[in-house]
């Protein structure tokens, strides 16, 4: 039996190769993300990022020609044998580069994953609504006419919908890929704000391109290069020089990427 | 380097661009204008010759005196039929197959083929579902000479046009909406009744007033499964036989002896109204549409 200081980690991944068709996207993958930590995955484009995190929410099987091998665990589950992914993706919430604001109004745009859990009460919905909105920052910006459409407010104020409707899952992990792509800087730094809260509840997997966002958020950082983990360690630790691969000093001084 | 003044003198080579340049553009705007003449002519003519007959007598009363007399009332409402009949049939069916084809199907040489045959279903001449109407429904599944057997092949026909709509519409709303859905843990199915159906459906519905347009003239589909030369009573059910305006059409312009110059013009210009309708209707849907864009 698993005792309660020896969880399991929240995912982990032994080593992992995507493909598209027989074209790998990513090999050879080996880490693990440990419980209400800020796990950062840094490198530059075409690195493999996004498709990590396709296959930890298990989206390869909703992609033409995507498929992996290898050993990924969710809180000790192997994520091949689950026969409910709908369920697991449910757990995780998932924030895109460039913010997607469901063609809904703002309300259902929150309400939609607590609707699929089979929530419908009016009371309980609008509770999830607001607690959402206000943790992602948005509510008091909203309140006023969460019957507007979603898909038509800033690019800013849609990231943070996102974010809402990710929170509205009530999720156990929560997956930023390069969040900030689309956003100010301002808003960039409330949003930064809110991870560092919501790090007390639930673990958090940040993809980003931004070396200091990493640097600022994350506990432990992977950098990944060309389809390959270059290496996994303490996100300061790294930064202080400490590498095992000079590539990874490279990069995150800037001298390429 | 050269100045100014010299780069921009004219070579004789500027000059024949130039006259080519003016040249084709003339010559594909004739060709365009030449486009609208036969729609004006026809236009013209049928409501110079036939408005005369028109009134609201000739769309409500039966033809009389060997159609030479009278209104076309039992071929207007046996068309209403048919179309209403034909859309019954192919507007589920034909959503359904796009639906799969659009959200569900992998792309395999299996999809591949259903999507060939499609296409090649569209080219098929409608004298050949005329036989292939007669052949499956009125004699194999022995429908008879009946509005069912008669909107069974109309939907056929028709089938190819509701797919491609339907199929468009559907891919017209963003890929991202899906995945953002289904990273949510929704099924294809609850993405698809949540978010991609209610924002494809104006377009669909587009699609649908066009089919309706299309097999509103339509003739020879009909004229072997279920449509009659002349009926002395109206169809009370789908296994009746019916008139049907366009078949009206044909038949008082050419088999009729004395009939008066005005009445075939008449149901002509009936005919093309309620094309003229549909296809307005669906092009002010499509502006609705547009303006209502959610994204």
């Amino acid at each position: 039996m698993v005792s309660q200081t020896e969880k399991p980690p929240k995912f982990s991944v032994k080593d992992l190769t995507i493909r598209y068709g027989t074209t790998p996207a990513l090999s050879g993958v080996s880490l693990e993300v440990e419980e209400n930590e800020i796990f950062g995955i840094i490198g530059p484009a075409n690195a493999g990022k996004t498709s990590f995190l396709k296959v930890l929410n298990r989206m390869d099987t909703m992609t033409e020609g995507m498929s992996y091998e290898g050993e990924i665990e969710f809180n000790g589950i192997n994520t091949r044998k689950l026969r409910n992914l709908y369920a697991l993706r449910s757990r995780i919430g998932v924030v895109f580069p460039l913010p997607v604001g469901l063609p809904l109004s703002i309300y259902d745009n929150v309400a939609f994953s607590p609707r699929l859990r089979g929530i419908n009460e009016k009371k309980r919905l609008d509770q999830i609504v607001e607690q959402s909105l206000t943790r992602a920052a948005l509510w008091d910006e909203v309140k006023d006419r969460l019957d507007s459409l979603g898909s038509l407010l800033s690019g800013g104020q849609q990231q943070r919908l996102t974010i809402a409707r990710a929170l509205s899952q009530d999720p156990d992990i929560l997956f930023l890929d390069e969040f900030s792509i689309a956003v100010d800087p301002v808003t960039t730094m409330r949003i930064e704000d809110v991870l560092v809260e919501l790090k007390q509840e639930m673990t958090i997997i940040l993809v980003t391109n931004l070396v200091q966002q990493a640097r600022r958020l994350t506990r432990r950082t992977a950098f990944f290069l060309s389809g390959e983990c270059v290496e996994v360690g303490e996100t300061e630790a790294m930064f202080a020089g400490d590498v095992k691969d000079s590539r990874t000093s490279d990069y995150i001084e800037g001298r390429f990427g | 380097m050269k100045h100014s003044t010299q780069m921009f003198a004219e070579s004789d080579l500027n000059n024949r661009n130039r006259r080519y340049e003016q040249l084709f553009k003339t010559l594909f705007l004739l060709m365009t204008l030449l486009l609208i003449i036969p729609v004006l002519v026809i236009l013209g003519t049928l409501i110079v010759k036939g408005s005369g007959s028109l009134s609201i007598e000739f769309l409500f009363t039966e033809p009389t005196n060997g159609m030479t007399e009278g209104g076309i009332f039992p071929a207007l409402l046996g068309t209403v039929w048919l179309v209403s009949v034909a859309l019954l049939i192919s507007v589920p069916l034909g959503v359904a197959a796009a639906i799969y084809l659009s959200e569900y199907a992998p792309d395999n040489w299996y999809t591949r083929i259903i999507n060939l045959a499609i296409i090649n279903l569209a080219g098929v001449p409608s004298i050949v579902h005329a036989l292939f109407g007669v052949g499956a429904f009125v004699i194999f599944f022995g429908f008879g000479t009946s509005i069912l057997a008669a909107s069974l092949t109309l939907a056929i026909m028709t089938l190819p046009v509701v797919i491609v709509s339907t199929r468009e519409s559907l891919q017209a709303v963003p890929h991202a909406f899906r995945e953002a859905c289904w990273n949510m843990g929704a099924t294809r199915w609850q993405t698809i009744r949540k978010v991609v159906l209610p924002n494809a459906v104006s377009g669909i519905l587009t699609g649908v007033i066009l089919e309706v347009s299309r097999t509103t003239g339509e003739t020879a589909p009909i004229m072997f499964t279920g449509a009659a030369f002349f009926l002395p009573y109206l169809p009370q059910g789908i296994f009746d036989q019916t008139m049907a305006l366009s078949l009206h059409l044909f038949v008082v312009a050419t088999q009729v002896p004395n009939v008066p110059e005005s009445l075939p013009y008449g149901v002509a210009l009936v005919l093309i109204g309620i094309v003229l309708l549909m296809n307005t209707l669906s092009i002010a849907f499509r502006m609705h549409l547009r303006s209502k864009k959610k994204w």
